[in-house]
């Protein structure tokens, strides 16, 4: 029916929106911001074992500019805090992030004065992963689920006017560019 | 060995001023903090004895109303194969202490550590600076009046 019928088998319609989230979940480059023992299981997720290349984060890229998506692998402390959010800013729109075990994720068992509970309180984190570290299947299911969030269009962290549904962002109240 | 080594402080400094007890053969000896660049040096410097790594110098938080800080210095010898811990005390009003810099270089970071945590003024330190806390923190987290969560607001975050 309608443009498909017209041009024949070789051509397949979508929404743009669509297409083009389709192809940035498919190439979501990791910036991985190695904190502590993390970042190890997370070097085991980029290598030949679990090779995380096989959902198209192909390559880490160490220049945040060039990466979509933050890995944050091990304890924040206040004081490193400022240079994970200066390396998250230099990051172009959309960006993801992912808090990578339970540190990263809650402060974990440094319940002290100098780590933050969580990196939710200066980040906004899309993809939580529990573990201590988490194994890289674990990491690996993360990526997975926030692929699924970028195919409906959802980040908490940047615009979301051209990533996603307008409607379904204003109904969340997230911010959205017009024009 | 060390009695041998109380016996050259006693002889050298006086019976007043060391004060040494020994626990499972380790030596501790307490000496007045004016004389320890002086003691220092002399451990350093004595054939007989030549301690010449600071193996460790630390602070201690005694929350008592006299005599509230104090600093732990590890001597070892390395040609002699001997130790010696020595402390100082010093007050909860204007806490300060002679830097042992001049003697051993490994000094100079571990006193850094122990002004960023105990908040101990090291007279004569040539970069007294936070190792740890960012700069422009206010307090001293390793003393025993310091919240274990920290003060709020005292180490600001990056806005959301």
């Amino acid at each position: 029916m309608g443009l498909e019928h017209a041009l024949g088998d070789s051509f397949v319609t979508t929404k743009l929106d669509l297409a083009i989230n389709w192809c940035r979940k498919n190439s979501l480059w990791p910036m991985p911001m190695g904190i502590s023992c993390c970042a190890i299981e997370m070097m085991a997720f980029a290598g030949p074992r679990f090779d995380a290349a096989r959902f198209g984060s192909e390559v880490f890229r160490f220049s945040p500019r060039q990466s979509d998506v933050m890995i944050v692998a091990g304890t924040t402390t206040y004081k490193m805090a400022k240079v994970v959010r200066k390396i998250y800013d230099q990051m172009p729109d959309p960006k993801w992030v992912i808090a990578m075990g339970a540190c990263t994720s809650s402060g974990g068992m440094y319940r002290t004065y100098s780590v933050v509970q969580g990196i939710d309180q200066f980040l906004p984190v899309d993809v939580y992963v529990a573990g201590c570290p988490p194994r890289p299947d674990n990491l690996l299911n993360a990526l997975i689920t926030l692929q699924q969030k970028v195919q409906r269009g959802e980040s908490r962290g940047s615009f979301p006017a051209y990533v996603g549904d307008k409607k379904l962002n204003e109904a969340q109240g997230l911010p959205i560019i017009s024009g | 060995m060390n009695s041998k080594i109380v016996d050259a402080l006693k002889s050298r400094f006086g019976d007043q001023t060391v004060e040494a007890t020994e626990f499972r053969d380790e030596l501790t000896v307490v000496v007045p903090t004016e004389k320890i660049v002086e003691v220092c040096r002399f451990l350093r410097d004595d054939p007989a004895l030549k301690f010449d790594l600071l193996a460790d110098l630390c602070g201690l938080d005694m929350y008592t109303p006299v005599k509230r800080f104090a600093v732990v210095y590890n001597l070892y010898s390395l040609s002699h194969k001997h130790r010696i811990r020595l402390k100082i005390f010093t007050e909860e009003e204007d806490p300060k202490v002679p830097t042992v810099t001049g003697i051993w270089g490994t000094a100079n970071w571990h006193e850094r550590e122990t002004y960023d945590m105990f908040g101990i003024v090291f007279e004569g330190h040539p970069d007294l600076r936070r190792v740890y806390m960012p700069d422009e923190f206010e307090h001293h987290p390793l003393r025993k009046d310091f919240p274990l969560m920290g003060i709020p607001g005292s180490l600001p975050l990056p806005k959301k």
